[in-house]
């Protein structure tokens, strides 16, 4: 058939779905990926495996709440970094150019990979939940007391603060579109950052009383007691927009009309 | 000269090179020639020292690469010319290479001109540049030392046509004044118009070797003649009682004999001819036919 | 006819007049490659902007605070979020680029020797340390000759041969851990990761596993090489310090480095 103008009428959208699905393969179908996704789980296993045995032949009390933490903790650093590469890989393999030929529409492709985040963020939490429990279970056998306490509000806490943990990488992703310069930044951010606003909050009367609404990290404290007050829920939300909404923001609009090489 | 002797090179149960011999002459343009992932890479990488062969070894000159002092100053090395830093500028590459192995800043002016690269384009960074643009740089890169030896992979890959006139005419002057070039392709079109010397590998193995008339009368008894006249069925008639087989062949005939014989067929008949060559493609066949899947053991 | 070939050309290479490539120009060749590019060229910068943005911020909080008090060492600990965190990033781009750019096949095929290679870039990165030390010690006299201008506080100049040689110690083993982690890995975002753990999240787990296993806080001193280094900040090593410090930063530093070493001298470069 030939024609002067293509006949479209055939031809649906890629959906959105589909678009996830390609995103989601594409996170563990490299060696690099699926050893991130890998090390996660292992590290995960490993900690929680090291915590059992500590709590074991030390007799100290443990509770099905504190295996989560700990994976909590390790998660936290570990699925940023996850969310980075999730997008900068695709810069820094010079994979944008066939992903956004075969889907020019790039805020879907850019949706679907922070969904692909999310969904293995959820993944990452099932899994910490069963490695936690598992222990939790063998705790029990092994000293003949077991604590389950570990609520459903402990439990989404866990979940959407992982979640805001990812997609914290993903911004700043975004942001650099470089994966060392987001690694670093995203490093400083979590681990030196507290540091300096514990000292700047010490040493000066108005950096105190501005530190609440700048400081993401100790603002989510409020989505673990759940019982905030609604400054405290302000607070969350106005430094999510400085960490996480402006860099997103920001870094898509790029993403968005960068020419891509 | 570089001389290969035994080559083979495994990764795991998969073996890319498999017992390659050959030897690349000074003053001649060796191709070495085969479809894509039939060992030419590796046989490269080998040569220079970036692979370590399973077996066999490779001399350049008499000498191991690793072992030659100052390597750029004795053979230059074109691999694959996108492998540098994207974010360096076209002349800044050739500045690394230039103080690398100890040679003035005039040098690289000089290759940029030979590569007809502009000063405005040397001032780019790679991650602008085409293909076409990689390769010509690529190329100044291997030639910065002024070595007697070169080993291209593909260097005619993204060029332009002119580019690949540039290049062959660049070659065979290289090798005029003595040096040994060894260049690889998946084309023989390319490879048929700049080397002397063939060499055919398949399958990691070496498939065939010589010049390219040797290898066509080696491959073939008899030569193929692609002849078109005013009068194609006179001449079809007039060849046919002379027991040649004649095919018709778009708006002419294929003839299996030299063209000389027909030349003859068509001044005793008083056929006028408007087009009378060997047929091309012959190499062609030979090649698709060695190389193929189904590869028989056939010449030596 | 006849064809003379021009000299040097013909079936064996004549390699008499060659000179093997000479170290200072591997490492001067390498140096230059640290900042040729961008992004080394910003990695550099920020580094050097970062440190001095510290050194203001601190400045103006000594000045403004009453109850803060400033001297040349404290501005010169305040690298401890500029340089010590930056340093041993660029130790581990020094070799992790030649991998992620593929430029490690050019730079082995024009030396061939390789440990040649990997040496010059570890001296390009102890003079980028140096370098470092010279621009932090510069900015810290400079803040410390404000601070005693702009406050009311006195200026306390407590520089020392012994911090000031212990402040190059602790930068220079930044870096190399970096060099370290990323030639056993030999790729970038791996090696960073690893090495923020490292510096970041492990003192706290031995901190934890300190606390609970007497036999885990026995055994610690030996093996935290981040704490072993803490009294190099004040310059108040003793022996039973050093010993500390060089059994920790033979796991941490020298293993990495030989097996990494070892990796790179026998990998296949693609």
């Amino acid at each position: 058939m030939t024609a002067a103008t293509l006949d479209l009428s055939g031809t649906p959208a890629t959906p959105f779905h589909r678009l996830v699905r390609v995103e989601l393969r594409k996170s563990y179908d490299t060696r690099a990926g699926f050893w991130l996704l890998a090390v996660i789980g292992l590290l995960v296993l490993a900690a929680e495996v090291i915590v059992l045995a500590v709590v074991t032949t030390q007799d100290e009390a443990i509770a099905f709440g504190d295996f989560i933490g700990t994976a909590a903790f390790l998660t936290s650093f570990l699925l940023p970094v996850l969310g980075i590469m999730v997008l900068t890989s695709e810069w820094s393999q010079r994979t944008a150019m066939v992903t956004f030929a075969l889907e020019p529409r790039r805020p879907l492709v850019i949706g679907a990979k922070a969904l692909v985040g999310v969904l293995l963020t959820l993944a990452t939490v099932a899994v910490s939940i069963v490695i936690g429990l598992v222990c939790n279970l063998l705790y029990g056998l092994i000293e003949g007391h077991v604590d389950w306490t570990f609520g459903w509000s402990d439990f989404a806490a866990f979940l959407i603060t992982q979640v805001l943990a990812m997609l914290g990488g993903f911004a700043l992703a975004a942001l650099f579109l470089n994966t060392p310069a987001a690694i670093v930044v995203f490093f400083v951010y979590k681990w030196v950052l507290p540091g300096l606003f514990a000292l700047g909050a010490a040493l000066m009367g108005w950096f105190e009383a501005l530190r609440p609404w700048i400081d993401f990290q100790s603002a989510q404290e409020v989505i673990w007691n759940m019982s905030g007050t609604g400054t405290e829920w302000a607070q969350l939300v106005v430094s999510g927009i400085i960490w996480l909404g402006l860099p997103l923001g920001f870094g898509t609009w790029r993403v968005l009309r960068a020419e891509v090489k | 000269m570089i001389t290969v002797e035994g080559l083979t090179r495994k990764y795991g149960s998969f073996t890319a090179v498999d017992d390659v011999s050959f030897v690349c002459q000074p003053g001649r343009v060796t191709g070495f020639l085969g479809p894509n992932g039939a060992g030419k890479t590796t046989t490269m990488r080998v040569m220079v020292g970036l692979t370590p062969p399973t077996a066999g070894r490779v001399t350049i000159g008499g000498h191991l690469y690793n072992d030659i002092p100052n390597p750029g100053r004795h053979v230059g090395v074109l691999l694959d010319a996108s492998a540098q830093h994207a974010g360096r500028t076209g002349r800044e590459i050739l500045e690394l290479g230039a103080r690398t192995m100890g040679l003035p800043a005039e040098r690289i002016d000089e290759m940029l001109e030979l590569v007809s690269l502009t000063p405005a384009e040397a001032k780019r960074r790679l991650r602008n540049y085409s293909l076409g643009m990689k390769q010509r740089l690529g190329i100044a890169h291997a030639l910065l030392g002024d070595p007697s030896v070169l080993i291209l992979d593909e260097p005619a890959n993204g060029l332009d046509p002119a580019g690949i006139r540039w290049m062959r005419g660049l070659l065979k002057g290289y090798a005029e004044r003595g040096g040994t070039v060894l260049l690889s392709s998946h084309l023989l079109n390319e490879v048929e118009l700049i080397a002397d010397e063939m060499i055919l590998i398949g399958h990691g193995r070496i498939v065939a070797q010589g010049d390219k008339k040797s290898l066509l009368a080696g491959a073939h008894g008899t030569a193929s003649t692609f002849v078109t006249a005013l009068d194609n069925e006179a001449l079809a008639t007039a060849l046919r009682t002379r027991g040649l087989t004649v095919a018709s062949a778009g708006d002419g005939l294929r003839v299996e004999a030299e063209p000389v014989e027909i030349g003859r067929t068509a001044a005793e008949n008083a056929i006028v001819l408007t087009d009378l060559r060997a047929a091309e493609g012959a190499l062609e066949d030979l090649f698709l036919e060695l190389t193929s899947e189904t590869q028989r053991e056939v010449l030596a | 006819m006849t064809t003379i070939p021009a000299s040097g050309l013909g079936h064996s290479l004549d390699l008499s007049s060659t000179t093997p490539t000479p170290f200072g120009r591997l490492v001067r060749v390498e140096l230059r490659k640290t900042r040729d590019t961008l992004a080394g060229f910003w990695l550099l910068l920020s580094t050097a902007i970062l440190t001095a943005l510290v050194m203001v911020i601190q400045l103006a909080v000594g000045i403004t605070q009453d109850d803060v008090s400033l001297s040349y060492n404290s501005f010169l600990t305040s690298t401890s979020f500029s340089i010590a965190v930056l340093l041993p990033i660029i130790g581990i781009m020094l070799l992790t680029s030649e991998w992620s750019q593929r430029t490690a096949m050019v730079t082995f095929s024009l030396e061939p020797r390789r440990p040649n290679v990997i040496a010059a870039k570890l001296v390009v990165g102890l003079l980028l340390a140096v370098a470092a030390v010279v621009i932090a010690l510069g900015l810290a006299t400079v803040c410390n000759a404000l601070y005693g201008v702009l406050s009311d506080d006195p200026t306390v100049w407590n520089a020392s041969v012994a911090h000031t040689a212990a402040f190059v110690l602790l930068q220079v083993v930044g870096m190399l851990t970096g060099f370290a982690f990323a030639a056993l890995l030999l790729n970038t975002p791996a090696a960073i990761v690893i090495y923020m753990v490292y510096s970041f999240v492990l003192p706290g787990l031995f901190e934890l596993g300190a606390q609970l296993m007497d036999w885990f806080d026995s055994i610690r001193p030996w093996i935290d090489f981040n704490s072993a280094q803490s009294p190099l900040v004040d310059a108040t090593m003793t022996g039973k310090d050093w010993s500390y410090f060089v059994v920790s930063g033979f796991i941490w530093l020298a293993v990495p480095l030989a097996v990494g070493l070892w990796r790179v001298l026998r990998a296949e470069v693609k």
